[in-house]
């Protein structure tokens, strides 16, 4: 008699989603899923709309990182537009995606996960979380806290507020920023330096706590996906797309986004809303990659800003030099030594006058009937493809979200989790943790990427092999 | 010209013979909500937000199609009156597609307005989620028909002040459209001059200029008075943006 095992709902998670458990006939974990269960259609009730709505519009895909889709999709309305943006506009665009890497990156390191590394994976689940933290370590989680009010603040000053701004549009953005804003933040600048260069000493100590979790948390081969600048910097807004094998070889570089759909293929399952892109060239499911702060760390050949090269060079020592890094609780890492390179590159920005310029939008018509807009989001490359009429009238959305990209890994990664620790058809607390705790590498966003009603959080069920549910836990 | 005599809210107040009920109560400043009136251009009575109530007359009355008459004692506003206000409002946001979040008119749209004036925290009606359609045919202007309450301010403008008649309604009840001339794309239309009244008298997101994004059209209607006055009365008046 085979049993699966069920958690629902999934914390700590931006989105709604749960595990399944499947064990074979003598009690082994045979299959371990991922499953997410919101849907919203937003490809879909997008058409017919204006190619200048889109930005407001898809900005309202997610709470947490509106700004990765606003940008995006004034980049594809400025493809469309066949329009180039005033300097001071690219840089002022530039720094709202760095301030929104900075404010998620935060979220997920001093809000959702930190509670795992510093009051244990095995820790009562009722402190286990942000108000635990707090009375754990009063200063730690209020520096965290003011680490994410930083990026959210720069949006605010840029975009007028801090979700859903409506500030970057085709063409360019809408305000200005001004020398009374710049001085403030660069004030301000010390402390968070110093915060992003605490959660990195934080994270090293839990490399040394907790060797075996970090074992099996999503530890296989698989491809790294992400853009790379012209001499193959780190990049975040612009940028051609890189592909690396798990043994750290370039398969393919160079790539414009505008051609992504010639590379990558979205597959579908019965029991999950959210798809699962692939790699075409190697097919579904062989073509598995990854995006996000593990890939951007292990595709690009360095990083502009002193600090963070420093920190991605020891980065590279995780793996031996015939391989990437392959274990996706290194995400951790590659997360916060991104925050360190966003907080550094902000402060690079805020020096520049350019950013002080008042020529911020160029105007156009439709001069193209389709475009694409790519950036890296915080959980890894985010595409905006449209197709428009003469008029700027949506005939086709197509959005493809760094989460869904993960998402073949992210269910390797709950396999695996649970092929480590499960024993039997009763899962203790903790052993729960762990798989969430897996699926938190990831900072997935499901309410992006299945552009679903964004609700928290997870489900465990326990099926027998006959389907037959054994046990299901909610949280 | 003969004065009538009436009472207002308990208050007593003269008025030229015909006038409005609405005339009168804006010359006192006499709050009266209002949504298809608009100053310079013909009435036609069509939303009803401008209810009162007249004592001896058992059904509410629009104040601004009903005349003064000597003695009227009128309510223009207690507890009927506003839950029938909020119930247009509320019949209003359900029949359309009004997506404040995300539309060009937000923070700018008299819809808006009425429904925090009139104290809408809810519709209790199911929407109804109608499919309608953009034009966007034209190079300047955009029709939304999403957003279109059908008040007529675009229709009475275009054929009374500009001249040019380019709008018209189509079509009976619920199915009512705003068309351009004999139901054309309104890029192709032969009569539309581009002048933008039509844009700028909209109450709403329907009408807007092309390219703007969210909150971003701020509807000027400083001109229709100006235009008004200077053809009436051969006077200039400065423009004002309300």
């Amino acid at each position: 008699m085979s049993d699966i095992i069920t958690i629902s709902p999934v914390t700590r998670i931006e989105g709604h989603a749960k595990i399944t458990i499947h064990l074979n006939s003598i009690g082994e974990v045979e299959d371990a899923r991922f499953h997410v269960n919101e849907f919203r259609g937003f490809e879909k009730f997008c058409e017919g709309r204006l190619l200048w709505e889109m930005p407001g519009l898809t900005s309202r895909i997610c709470g947490i990182c509106p700004a990765s889709h606003l940008v995006t999709s004034a980049k594809a309305g400025d493809d469309i537009l066949s329009i180039g943006i005033p300097e001071t506009a690219e840089k002022l665009r530039r720094m709202l995606v760095l301030a929104q890497w900075i404010q998620s990156h935060a979220l997920s390191f001093f809000h959702l996960s930190s509670p795992d590394f510093l009051l244990g994976f095995d820790a009562d689940p009722a402190v286990r979380n942000i108000f635990g933290m707090i009375a754990h370590d009063k200063e730690f989680a209020r520096r965290g806290i003011r680490l994410r009010k930083f990026g959210q603040q720069i949006i605010e000053f840029l975009g007028g507020r801090r979700i859903h701004t409506p500030w970057a549009v085709a063409g360019g953005v809408r305000e200005p920023f001004t020398k009374e804003e710049r001085d403030k933040l660069l004030e301000w600048y010390p402390e968070v330096r110093d915060t992003a260069l605490l959660a990195l000493k934080t994270i090293k100590k839990v490399h040394e706590t907790y060797i075996k979790e970090i074992s099996c948390f999503g530890n296989f081969h698989s491809l790294f996906v992400g853009m790379v600048g012209q001499k193959g910097e780190m990049e975040y807004y612009g940028g051609n797309l890189r592909i690396m094998d798990s043994a750290g070889n370039i398969i393919a570089d160079n790539i414009d986004p505008r051609e992504y759909y010639n590379h990558f293929g979205e597959a579908s399952e019965s029991w999950s809303y959210l798809k699962f892109p692939y790699y075409k060239p190697l097919g579904y499911p062989k073509g598995i990659y990854r995006v996000g702060p593990l890939a951007r760390l292990n595709i690009c050949d360095y990083i502009e800003t002193p600090m963070a090269e420093q920190e991605r060079k020891l980065f590279k020592q995780l793996a031996p030099t015939t391989e990437a890094v392959n274990n996706s609780f290194y995400f951790h890492y590659a997360r916060l030594i991104e925050l360190l390179f966003a907080v550094e590159k902000v402060e690079e920005l805020l020096h520049d006058p350019i950013i002080l310029g008042t020529h911020v939008r160029s105007k156009a018509e439709i001069n193209k009937m389709e475009g694409v807009g790519a950036t890296e989001a915080p959980r890894g490359t985010l595409f905006h493809h449209y197709w428009v009429n003469d008029d700027g009238v949506l005939q086709k959305v197509n959005m493809l979200i760094a989460t869904a990209q993960n998402n073949m890994a992210m269910n390797r990664t709950v396999r695996q989790i649970a092929m480590q620790f499960v024993e039997g058809k009763n899962i203790p607390e903790p052993i729960l943790n762990r798989i969430e705790a897996g699926i938190r590498c990831f900072d997935p966003c499901l309410s992006c990427s299945t552009h679903a009603l964004g609700q928290m959080p997870l489900e465990i069920s326990l099926f027998n092999h006959q389907g037959e549910l054994l046990d299901r836990r909610v949280k | 010209m003969a004065v009538k005599t009436l009472t207002i809210n308990g208050e007593q107040y003269s008025a030229q013979e015909g006038e409005s009920i609405l005339s009168v109560a804006r010359q006192h400043n006499i709050p009266i909500p209002t949504l298809c009136h608009l100053e310079g251009l013909s009435t036609v009575g069509a939303c009803r937000l401008c209810v009162v109530q007249i004592e001896g007359i058992p059904k509410l009355l629009p104040a601004c199609t009903t005349k003064v008459e000597e003695g009227m004692v009128i309510h223009t506003a207690n507890e009927k009156l506003n839950k029938y206000r909020r119930m247009i409002v509320a019949l209003l946001a359900s029949e359309g597609n009004h997506v404040c979040a995300v539309c060009v008119a937000n923070n700018h749209c008299e819809l808006q307005d009425l429904a925090y004036e009139v104290g809408l925290v809810r519709v209790r009606y199911p929407y109804l989620f109608p499919k309608k359609t953009l034009d966007a045919t034209h190079k300047d202007y955009v029709m939304d028909h999403n957003r279109c309450v059908l008040c007529t301010r675009c229709v009475r403008v275009c054929d009374e002040v500009e001249g040019a008649h380019v709008w018209d309604v189509a079509g009976r009840g619920i199915n009512c459209e705003i068309i351009t001339g004999l139901d054309y794309a309104w890029g192709n239309s032969q009569t539309c001059t581009e002048c933008g009244k039509c844009v700028m008298v909209c109450p709403t997101g329907a009408l807007f200029e092309k390219g703007v994004t969210v909150s971003e059209m701020e509807k000027k209607k400083g001109f229709l008075k100006y235009i008004i006055t200077a053809r009436q009365k051969k006077e200039w008046v400065s423009i004002s943006n309300d």
